[in-house]
């Protein structure tokens, strides 16, 4: 008798066990897709997004469509017979005052007037911010001084000076005159950039270097570059897109014939001759735009992670 | 023959001097630790010798030459720190052979090297892996053979083993130390970690304010602190301490410290203790002796606080007239809080500092 008791005890105590666990909640936690806080947050974002496609939306099917037709529809409707013809006349055709080559001319410019001056800016600024960061020289801190408050004076008051000085130099009108404006006002900003993230990596780094063996140039080449990867990817989106899109500079420091791609799409949008052509502007205005987005398309992931692991850190 | 002399060294961050007029004497071969609390101006110390601050007064000679104006790798030194400072890009026989590579040593004595330093850590697996494959012993045996493959006459580590758990850093510091036994080099260690001190020192130096508060091998440390500072900062827990007076009766002299008269007849004092003269009377945990109370003088009776059994030993708290106490005991021998008992103090051990100068006596 005794012993059937004890038996049984045993038995409920067995079954017990893997009940217990079968019923509680086990694993992932169940999540429903179409929760409220999923709809509020998704809803906003889609909005959000509507709002900013909406005009790239019209600008598109504006420039896809041929003049009688835009004069007819409304500017929402896609396009009842496709034409790439504004596009070509954008690029290769479109007046601007003088002669009808159309943008290609301003493009090569902006090409010829960003590509040297992202690689000298970029190159001149990470060392003045690696220079400034690690190698405490004498007057560093008045050097810096200097540049913060470079970077907040306002461009306007100090266009005037620079054409003296750049036709002192000789090179007022040219491009090398206008590569070398774009090097100087984007250097308080990067350096800044830069000199912040040298700083925020691991100083025992830079001394184990120097016990090492390694100089100022091996330290910047072999150590510092390598690990800097995001903070470059930064620097250039930002002087890509703020070269590639500036207009002031260009139409203060070059002649026509050197007019980079923003001046030219200017001209060409504003040319009061003729009738206005709706659909070679906005084909010339997504040309024109087509450089900075693809920079964001492609580096876009970078550049957010660079701007994360170096531009807050004072 | 000394291998590293620090003469008059002072260095000031603008108007905060951290070291002030250093004088340190480091023999061929010497295993010194400096050891003090946060900010005291060991990394400071250890960066000067490395030439990566430049000092502000003073001298600093290896091996006889001044080399108080010569860039780091000029020295003959090999640095080790604390967050280990491998090149993240490299791979770990990268990280070892960089410096050599940059003073365009020949490649076979290259490989050489790396191949010995691999070996002697056991690193010969992961000379192939980067720093972000390994563990944090294997990353601070790296930056160790990257010190290693320098073939350097001076060691020179800053904390190494503070990002380690307490695992891994025992069994690193025998590495180290067995390291230290084979090579046979001058290595100057600085940690805040006062059980490798003591365990890898040949002599400890302690510091405190940039002051070098006593400078000796870890047994005259423990045993016979040279001033308050050094008693309170060496040992765990901390050496019990009573403020009193000098006494003399019947031939016997004692210290009076509230209720309890301490006999310090047996202490063997560098000068005698002048009566009347107020000092503090320092005793390690371990040098008190305890019995069962009633039994014989009623001087020293004692009442258990608070028992911490830690397996090897019993560490107890005890209230001994009105003031706090710890005392070790074997691990064996248990008390109940709230048990009274009696205490014999073993004089020959203890220590007596001036209360005014905080100094031994
Ligand atoms: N670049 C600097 N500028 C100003 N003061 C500094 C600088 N570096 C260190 N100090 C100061 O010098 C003192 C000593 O610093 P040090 O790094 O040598 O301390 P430490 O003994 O190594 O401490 P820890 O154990 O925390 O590493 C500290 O008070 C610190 O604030
Ligand atoms: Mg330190």
């Amino acid at each position: 008798m005794l012993n059937l008791v004890a038996n049984n005890s045993m038995v409920t105590e067995h079954e017990a066990a893997p009940d217990r666990i079968t019923s509680g909640p086990r694993g992932p936690k169940p999540r429903r897709t179409l929760s409220r806080r999923n709809i509020v947050v998704y809803g906003t974002l889609i909005v959000v997004a509507l709002y900013y496609l909406l005009p790239l939306y019209v600008m598109i099917m504006t420039s896809l469509k041929g003049m009688p037709e835009i004069r007819v529809g409304n500017i929402f409707a896609p396009p009842v017979e496709i034409t790439f013809e504004p596009w070509v006349k954008a690029w290769a055709q479109a007046c601007t005052g003088l002669n009808c080559d159309g943008l290609s001319r301003g493009f090569w410019n902006s090409v010829r007037i960003t590509v040297p001056s992202v690689i000298i800016s970029i190159a001149i600024a990470s060392i003045n911010g690696y220079a400034l960061a690690n190698w405490r020289f004498k007057g560093a801190d008045l050097f810096f001084t200097i540049l913060i408050v470079g970077a907040f004076i306002p461009y306007q008051v100090m266009i005037y000076p620079i054409v003296i000085v750049l036709r002192e130099m000789g090179v007022y009108g040219t491009l090398t005159g206008l590569i070398i404006v774009h090097t100087i006002f984007g250097m308080p900003i990067l350096t800044l950039l830069f000199r912040n993230y040298f700083a925020g990596l691991p100083e025992e780094l830079f001394k184990a270097a120097r016990v090492d063996g390694a100089g100022f140039w091996t330290i910047y080449l072999k150590i510092m570059l390598p690990m800097s990867l995001p903070i470059f990817v930064v620097a250039m989106i930002l002087q890509v897109t703020g070269i590639w899109n500036d207009f002031l500079f260009g139409v203060v420091f070059t002649r026509p014939e050197y007019y980079p791609m923003t001046v030219q799409l200017n001209n060409i949008v504003n040319s009061v001759q003729g009738v206005k052509e709706y659909n070679v502007n906005m084909a010339a205005t997504l040309l024109t735009g087509l450089v900075p987005l693809t920079i964001y398309f492609i580096s876009g992931r970078l550049f957010v992670r660079g701007i994360a692991a170096g531009a807050v850190k004072g | 023959m000394t291998s590293v002399s620090v003469r008059d060294l002072s260095l000031n961050f603008g108007a905060v001097t951290v070291l002030d007029k250093l004088n340190l004497d480091i023999n061929h071969g010497e295993f010194l630790v400096l050891l003090g609390s946060s900010g005291c101006g060991k990394s400071t110390l250890l960066n000067c010798i490395a030439g990566l601050l430049d000092v502000s007064e003073g001298q600093i000679f290896i091996k006889d030459r001044n080399v108080t104006w010569e860039e780091p790798k000029d020295r003959g030194i090999g640095m080790v720190f604390q967050s280990y400072a491998l090149y993240p890009q490299m791979s770990v026989e990268k990280n070892l052979s960089f410096g050599l590579q940059v003073a365009r040593v020949p490649q076979a004595e290259i490989d050489k090297r790396v191949a010995r330093a691999a070996e002697i850590l056991q690193i010969q697996p992961l000379l192939r892996r980067k720093p972000a494959e390994l563990s944090g012993g294997q990353r601070q045996r790296v930056a160790i053979g990257r010190a290693l493959v320098r073939d350097v006459d001076v060691f020179l580590f800053d904390e190494p083993l503070s990002n380690l758990d307490a695992k891994l850093r025992s069994e690193l510091r025998v590495e180290i130390k067995r390291l230290h036994q084979s090579l046979k080099n001058t290595m100057i260690y600085v940690t805040h970690d006062q059980i490798e001190a003591l365990t890898l020192a040949d002599r400890i130096a302690v510091m405190k304010g940039g002051v070098i508060q006593q400078l000796a091998d870890p047994m005259t440390i423990y045993n016979a602190p040279e001033n308050l500072f050094v008693a309170g900062f060496i040992g765990s827990p901390s050496m019990n301490f009573f403020r009193g007076e000098v006494a003399a009766r019947d031939g016997r002299s004692f210290v009076q410290a509230g209720g309890v008269a301490f006999d310090v007849t047996a202490y063997p004092a560098r000068t005698r203790l002048q009566p009347g003269q107020k000092v503090v009377l320092g005793l390690r945990p371990e040098h008190v002796k305890v019995d069962e109370a009633g039994a014989g003088d009623a001087a020293h009776q004692a009442v258990v606080d608070i028992e911490e059994p830690m397996g090897a030993d019993n560490l107890l708290w005890l209230t001994l007239a009105g003031q706090s106490m710890s005392v070790r005991i074997a691990g064996q021998r248990r008390y109940k809080p709230g048990t009274a008992v009696r205490l014999s103090f073993d004089m020959g051990v203890a220590s007596i500092f001036d209360a005014a100068s905080e100094n031994r006596l």
